[in-house]
């Protein structure tokens, strides 16, 4: 029992990180119609800039979170401007191909920068120790945890009760009235690229505390692309508990099911089998909002 | 207040649809533009309020004055800082949005941000129907309610001159009479210009001052409202009455000819 718990809450852990990395990806979705190819890339970068401002720079956590965010702005910026402005107003396919680009991009850079090596930074972050009875949470898991829970709750505020996330979500709905509105969405989109890179780069320097950082860290992305599609594309609700369902799926099925087969990798595979069972019965994912249509 | 001058617009480079175009709103006025499906009304509320740039259209000839400033040039965001909100044909409501969100989009660029929530009161004061709806899913609102929140969304970002484009689509002859009420009201109480396309001549022609009839691209007609509906040609082509008062076919000849006299 106490074994099921522990994986449960590591898995819970784990999970929102996905959901986390997931949010970007909805809200390049919900703005440019596109799935961001490059929203992995995001977090490896993340974790490459992580062992940057802790190890090499021995900055404090908090200064390197800072630090990385204010990169994750830049870089946003940058990519907004130079590779998705030039595609407004083309096929979403050209979108989705132009993100592609922007991931080979990434990973030239990522490697030419920091050699591309496996870089770690395990025991660097603050081990803040849980124990309820015979459960413990992983020090490294419970910081994660409690920077994503942070950071999804500013975001959803920021979406409900600022100007600019109302903008968002009316862009999101209707480009040509928001700009009727007087709402410029070259600014809109902009900020839909800082977030994605944002929270890719917050949600990268946690998974490389506990996992340490290589390019194929870039992988995570797939996983963020199952909790979208389970959630429901359009929805950062869904996101979150399909985030925390598949994070805890995979962690129990590592638990219980890798000791079974010769050579393990199951749990890699296991959410995705959900996924595929759920998008089966649930085309729109769990919670997808559903296109309103009234004649 | 806005002077609309000879102006010709053209889509995606080839697609000739407005071949000199004028018309003038004066300020506080109620101006109509009446046509046909398919006579450019739509595309000159465009051209105005710049929206065509967001569908590869593009004023090719003429100019557009408003308060003494050249905004043919203008985007969308230009020309709404300047005081001119759309109201699109077909309603276009942030469906996943509430009500009250809709009309805080309009408030986006609003400096006064202690007036806007007067001014959502004042939208449900004026469409009181809507106010009991203020925190629902806007996309299930009827078409009705729909039509009320995109025109008291307009009302939210204040401005000079209104462009409604069909108010009256698609909705009972009681309700047209109940929100054509309503923009008569907004028109005087807050002493904002609007010019407004309609299919509906009778509708339109009861409360604007002045108004303008197109066809094909041109305006063929215009004149004091009370001109316009004693007019036969109008009342024919557009009220669905003959001279003698009764309903006729458009397929007849001598609709032809009449509109023969007029484009030339
Ligand atoms: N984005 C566009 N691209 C190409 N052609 C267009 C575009 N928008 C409108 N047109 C064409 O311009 C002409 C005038 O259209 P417009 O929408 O201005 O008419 P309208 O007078 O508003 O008609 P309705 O009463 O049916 O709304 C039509 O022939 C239409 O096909
Ligand atoms: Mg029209």
């Amino acid at each position: 029992m106490t074994f099921f718990l522990q994986l449960m809450v590591s898995g819970f852990a784990l999970g929102m990180v996905y959901t986390l990395i997931a949010i970007g990806f909805v809200i390049i979705l919900k703005c440019s119609k596109a799935f961001n190819i490059a929203q992995g890339h995001f977090v490896m970068i993340g974790g490459y800039l992580g062992f940057t401002f802790l190890v090499t720079f021995h900055l404090p956590v908090w200064a390197s979170l800072l630090a990385a965010v204010a990169v994750a702005i830049i870089m946003g910026l940058l990519i907004e401007r130079l590779t998705l402005r030039p595609m407004v107003g083309q096929p979403v396919l050209a979108v989705i191909m132009m993100t592609i680009a922007l991931s080979v991009v990434l990973e030239g850079l990522a490697t030419l920068v920091w050699g591309g090596e496996y870089k770690t930074y395990h025991g660097v972050l603050p081990t803040i120790t849980l124990k309820v009875g015979e459960l413990s949470i992983p020090p490294e898991t419970l910081i994660g945890v409690i920077v994503s829970i942070i950071v999804v709750i500013i975001l959803m505020l920021f979406f409900r009760y600022t100007r600019s996330g109302l903008a968002m979500m009316a862009t999101a709905e209707d480009e040509q009235v928001v700009q009727s509105a007087g709402i410029k969405v070259t600014t809109v989109y902009a900020l839909s690229w800082v977030i994605a890179c944002i929270v890719g780069v917050i949600g990268g320097i946690i998974l490389g505390g506990v996992s340490g950082v290589m390019i194929p860290l870039a992988n995570v992305g797939m996983k963020a692309f199952a909790v979208v599609l389970l959630g429901g594309v359009n929805s950062i609700g869904g996101a979150i508990v399909a985030g925390i369902m598949l994070g805890v799926l995979e962690n129990v099925a590592a638990g219980y099911l890798d000791p079974l087969l010769p050579g393990g990798g199951l749990a890699n595979v296991f959410p995705f089998v959900v996924m595929i069972i759920v998008l089966i019965f649930r085309p729109h994912g769990l919670f997808g909002l559903v296109e309103i249509e009234r004649i | 207040m806005l002077q609309v001058n000879n102006i010709e617009v053209i889509y995606m480079n080839i697609i000739q649809v407005l071949r000199g175009v004028s018309l003038e709103v004066g300020d506080g006025k109620i101006i109509a533009l009446l046509g046909a499906n398919g006579a450019g009304k739509t595309t000159t509320l465009k051209a105005i309020s710049g929206l065509l740039k967001t569908e590869e259209g593009e004023v090719t000839d003429g100019s557009i004055v408003f308060d003494g400033k050249r905004i043919d040039r203008y985007g969308p965001v230009e020309i709404a800082a300047t005081g001119i909100t759309q109201v699109m044909e077909g309603r276009r409501v942030l469906g996943h949005l509430s009500v009250e969100e809709n009309l805080m989009v309009f408030a986006h660029n609003r400096k006064d941000r202690k007036e806007v929530k007067g001014d959502i009161e004042k939208v449900f004061e004026y469409f009181p129907k809507i106010k009991t709806l203020r925190r629902q899913t806007s996309g299930y609102l009827s078409g009705g309610e729909q039509q009320m929140m995109v025109i008291g969304r307009g009302l939210m970002a204040r401005p000079k001159l209104m462009l409604l484009d069909e108010p009256s689509l698609g909705l009972a002859p009681l309700l047209v009479q109940e929100i054509y009420e309503i923009i008569r009201r907004i028109n005087a109480e807050q002493k904002m210009a609007i010019l407004l396309v309609e299919q509906n001549a009778r509708a339109a022609l009861g409360i604007a001052d002045y108004g303008y009839v197109m066809e094909n691209g041109r305006v063929v007609l215009s004149g004091a409202a009370d001109m316009l509906k004693g007019n036969e040609d109008v009342q024919e082509f557009y009220m669905g009455l003959s001279v003698a008062g009764s309903k006729k076919s458009y397929r007849e000849f001598k609709h032809y000819r009449r509109k023969k006299k007029w484009v030339t």
